[in-house]
């Protein structure tokens, strides 16, 4: 099958270079075909360069490297220990479920592929090792909401997904790989993938870069000095297509004619001279890019581009900052049966009276005493996260939507002064959507808003299930959450999802039991132009204040919040 | 595993050191020439993207300069889009700055020219320092980082090899005169952030750990680079960088194939990609030298203070900060045009980098802080 075979040439390209092409997204849930895959990528790449896992729970000291504790208790002097990205030079780093890297790991993988070494200043130990890698990042995020971080993304040439594939058409590919040098220079060619990446709407520059990198990889896999305009189409294909963020007009209306008309000229000469096609080079490869996209898909990419540039999972989100023991805050004198022992800060208050504590003659061995003993200090701060439920249905959306947003954008502003976390669930048709993950990124929040949609039906039951679902998870993390819910009350859809008011209305109580009984602070501002009492009896059953949205100008919702957050 | 304590017999043991600082005990020196440890390749990086081959981004090009000219402005902080170039800037700045005179041997790179700011260790010995000549040190500050190793601590290996309490020098102490980078500032630890702006304000940095009590000078330029989308930075922290730029991918279309064609020529031959721009960079390094010798004798006129002060004051910003380095900074921007005075016309070319972020946030006001800052330029200094 061709996305197969893609895939395939995506594992041959990537292994003959795993530093310079920077690694693959594999978006596909864990089975067999992703199994193919990697097994194809092993075999691609020659047998001394190794391919490495990397499990999320891994520790700094483990990734980068850091003093290895037992052997410097053995040796008595400090022995330094070789981080996993360091061990995995010149081959490839594979993370598991990346879509819930956190932004610090990412950012600790992203230095090490700018950089192609590991720069390492911990616990006594400073070090800089090679770790030219590449990383393979396996996606298993559902829908847009989970994805990869973008920051590393933009690094690594190839996206796959592997999820439509059938694990009867993974075999095994048959080419060995190649290992040669990198052909000579493509000039033309660049103009040609800038031009189709701005057609595309790929904005950073590592596209067209990467996408040239890959051309002149594809030109020594078959055996071609210069890359030729089949090595550059394809390498369009496979770099930008999967970036790509808008459909290109179609070719007769070419929708940017006057760069084409100054740029194209000086460097399409060179470019497949003996071709009769008469369109450039640049139009050609996005022609290309735009055959292999199902228009479908792109329009999917565009509608989670504008909502959520960088979609981060909730899960994730929450863990990342879940301070069950708080942030480490240096170390203190104290027993370690009251907190956890810092062992390294505990080596260094001993290491200095060694030699007096030691007698002559004696085996050499680390004397700790009692006031050596020194403790992790964590510093627990718990943190409020406000968690809005917005009413985007149908009724509400009419009436109101404009202004609950306003409200929802005055409490954000608010909540960012505090450094508060803030998370936006919006419910409307039949289920209930979390758009923002608990963040303090304001600009994130504010967009998140601003592409809130409108209509359809009244899911108010769901909409407090997911309310309260994320308020425990925020409770789990340690945090303190309060949920600001924003409707009319007029309930039309059931927990089950089918329409009709008298069991909307009951699920709906039901919900607001449970974050009631959940003890969390609520608080639910009516929306509706005449405020009726079914918001009010709802408001009564999660034990939420009651605010009319009519009555309460700006200065009054701020008050209350304030007041429970 | 790799051992590193074998490096022993090929370090050269320092001289011993009378202790300034009861407490202190012995600072190792020779921390600059320390030999590669065995067991790490060395990697022999490839050299720098020229500074003088950066297309576009004016602006983050403009504020770096004005930093190397006066370290006093305070640091610079730039936001912007990924793959902008943020990194190959200050590295390509670094690269092309001219060779400090040092004290030989000290851990601080002493300058023997300011006897003020002299180690207590260089003190001590004033009347016969040994000085060579040093490339300025641009230290990069890793994700990942622990506190013992950014402000120094005890030197685990005397400690544990010998039962000696010796001070072992860090990151802070390596960047003194020079540059200190953190990419990704809004991915550092809370705490270690704090402490490194105290330093910057401060240009003294103060060990106090594992009963060492030591005080060393650590001025150096703090150069910050962040997404604002991953987190934002507090306001507290955002007024101590003396500028702030943002930068963005360029859109038109001929720069950008401009970008790609240079990233992709340095990409496949390095030396002979920077041979072909060591001239333009040398044309920099001499501006470079020409402003800071420059830069004593330009005096701010008294208008040009008027101005800035009623900047500031229409755009409220708080504190005095933001007035003393938006009067620094014209001042070194002066110099680079080897102007003869400091006119207003200077103060308004770097007001939006010196003041953009010293604003009150309004969250949602969606036209930022650069438009609010020209607006007010614009009215202040209207004739």
């Amino acid at each position: 099958m061709t996305a197969w075979a893609d895939a395939l040439l995506v594992a041959r390209l990537a292994a003959a270079d795993p530093h310079g092409i920077g690694g693959v997204v594999v978006r596909a849930g864990a089975g067999p075909v992703r199994e193919a895959w990697l097994d194809a990528l092993r075999k691609a790449l020659p047998a001394e360069r190794p391919v490495r896992r990397m499990p999320g729970s891994i520790t700094d000291a483990r990734l980068l490297g850091g003093l290895d504790l037992p052997a410097t208790l053995a040796a008595g002097r400090p022995v330094a220990e070789t981080g996993l990205l360091a061990e995995t030079d010149g081959g490839f780093l594979v993370v598991p479920m990346a879509e819930r890297l956190s932004p610090g790991q990412a950012g600790r993988l992203a230095a090490v592929l700018d950089d192609g070494r590991v720069r390492v200043e911990r616990d006594g130990v400073g070090q800089c090792r090679p770790a030219r890698l590449g990383v393979i990042l396996l996606d298993e995020g559902q829908g847009e909401d989970e994805a990869v971080p973008d920051a590393l993304r933009d690094r690594l040439a190839f996206r796959i997904d592997l999820t439509d594939i059938s694990w009867r058409d993974a075999v095994p590919p048959e080419e060995p790989a190649l290992d040669a040098e990198p052909g000579p220079p493509a000039e033309d060619a660049l103009a040609a993938l800038c031009q189709a990446a701005d057609a595309l709407g790929v904005a950073s520059l590592r596209g067209p870069l990467l996408a040239a990198r890959v051309a002149r990889l594809l030109a020594r896999l078959g055996g071609r000095g210069v890359p030729d305009e089949g090595d550059t189409v394809r390498a369009a294909r496979l770099v930008l297509g999967p970036r790509a963020t808008r459909m290109p007009a179609p070719a007769p209306e070419a929708d940017a004619p006057e760069p084409d008309a100054d740029a194209t000229p000086e460097p399409d000469s060179g470019a497949g001279p003996d071709e009769p096609n008469p369109a450039p080079l640049d139009e050609r490869l996005v022609e290309a890019v735009r055959c292999t996209l199902p228009p479908g898909l792109l329009a999917g990419l565009v509608a989670a581009d504008a909502r959520l540039r960088q979609p981060r999972s909730g899960k994730a989100g929450a863990a990342a900052a879940s301070p069950r023991t708080g942030r480490p805050m240096g170390a203190r004198p104290g027993d370690p049966r009251h907190g956890r022992l810092a062992l390294v800060e505990t080596l260094r208050a001993a290491a200095p009276w060694q030699r007096l504590r030691q007698g002559a003659g004696e085996p050499r061995r680390i004397r700790i005493r009692p006031e050596d003993l020194r403790i992790t200090r964590f510093v627990q701060r718990t943190q409020t996260t406000t968690i809005f439920a917005v009413d985007a249905s149908g009724s509400a959306a009419l009436e109101r939507l404009a202004e609950a947003k306003g409200a929802v954008e005055l409490l954000l502003a608010e909540a960012y002064t505090r450094r508060d976390r803030v998370a936006v669930l919006a419910f409307r048709g039949t289920g209930a959507e979390l758009l923002l993950p608990p963040t303090r990124a304001l600009a994130r929040a504010r967009r998140g808003l601003n592409a809130l949609p409108g209509g359809g039906g009244t899911p108010l039951a769901a909409g407090l299930d997911a309310a309260a679902a994320l308020a425990r998870t925020v409770q789990r993390g340690g945090g303190t959450p309060v949920v600001v819910v924003l409707t009319d009350g007029r309930a039309n859809i059931a927990r089950s999802g089918a329409a009709g008011r008298p069991q909307a209305g009951a699920d709906a109580l039901a919900a607001a039991a449970t974050l009631r009984a959940d003890g969390v602070r609520t608080i639910l501002l009516d929306t509706a132009a005449r405020p009726q009492d079914t918001a009010r009896r709802l408001a009564e059953a999660m034990g939420a204040r009651y605010l009319p949205l009519p009555y309460a100008d700006a200065g009054v919702m701020r008050a209350a919040i304030r007041a429970a957050t | 595993m790799i051992v590193n304590g074998s490096a022993h017999a090929m370090r050269p043991e320092p001289a011993p050191i009378p202790s300034l600082d009861a407490e202190a005990g012995i600072i190792r020196a020779a921390e600059r020439s320390r030999p590669p440890r065995p067991g790490t390749t060395p990697h022999a990086p490839a050299p720098t993207f020229p500074f003088s081959a950066i297309v576009g981004q004016d602006e983050m090009r403009q504020a770096l300069l004005i930093a190397a000219v006066d370290p006093s402005v305070g640091g610079v902080l730039v936001f912007g889009d990924r793959g902008t170039g943020k990194s190959t800037a200050i590295r390509g700045l670094a690269a092309l700055l001219p060779p400090m005179r040092a004290v030989a041997g000290c851990p601080y790179a002493c300058d023997p020219a300011r006897p003020g700011d002299l180690c207590h260790r260089c003190r001590d010995h004033a009347a016969g320092l040994e000085v060579h000549s040093v490339p300025v040190p641009v230290v990069d500050l890793p994700l990942g980082a622990t506190e013992d190793r950014v402000v120094g601590a005890l030197d685990l290996e005397r400690a544990l090899a010998h039962g000696q309490k010796a001070f072992e020098p860090g990151l802070l102490a390596r960047a003194n005169r020079g540059f200190l980078y953190i990419d990704e500032v809004n991915l550092l630890d809370d705490h270690l952030v704090d402490l490194l702006l105290d330093v910057a304000a401060s240009g003294i940095n103060t060990v106090e750990r594992e009963g060492l009590s030591i005080r060393h000078p650590a001025r150096f330029v703090l150069v910050g680079s962040g997404n604002p989308e991953e987190g934002e930075l507090r306001p507290q922290l955002l007024d101590r960088f003396g500028l702030a730029v943002e930068v963005t991918t360029p859109t038109d279309l001929p720069t950008r194939i401009d970008v790609v064609r240079r990233r992709d020529a340095y990409e496949r031959d390095p030396e002979a990609f920077c041979t072909a721009y060591a001239e333009a960079d040398a044309a920099i390094r001499e501006t470079l030298t020409r402003a800071r010798a420059h830069l004593p004798a330009l005096a701010v006129p008294d208008a040009t203070l008027e101005a800035a002060a009623r900047l500031c004051l229409a755009l409220g910003t708080d504190g005095l900060r933001g007035e003393l380095t938006l009067m620094r900074t014209a001042r070194a921007l002066a110099a680079l045009e080897a102007a003869d005075t400091v006119g207003i016309d200077h103060l308004a070319r770097i007001a939006p980098a010196a003041l953009r972020h010293r604003l009150r946030r309004n969250p949602l006001d969606e036209s930022g802080s650069t438009a609010r800052v020209t607006r007010a330029v614009a009215e202040v200094f209207a004739p």
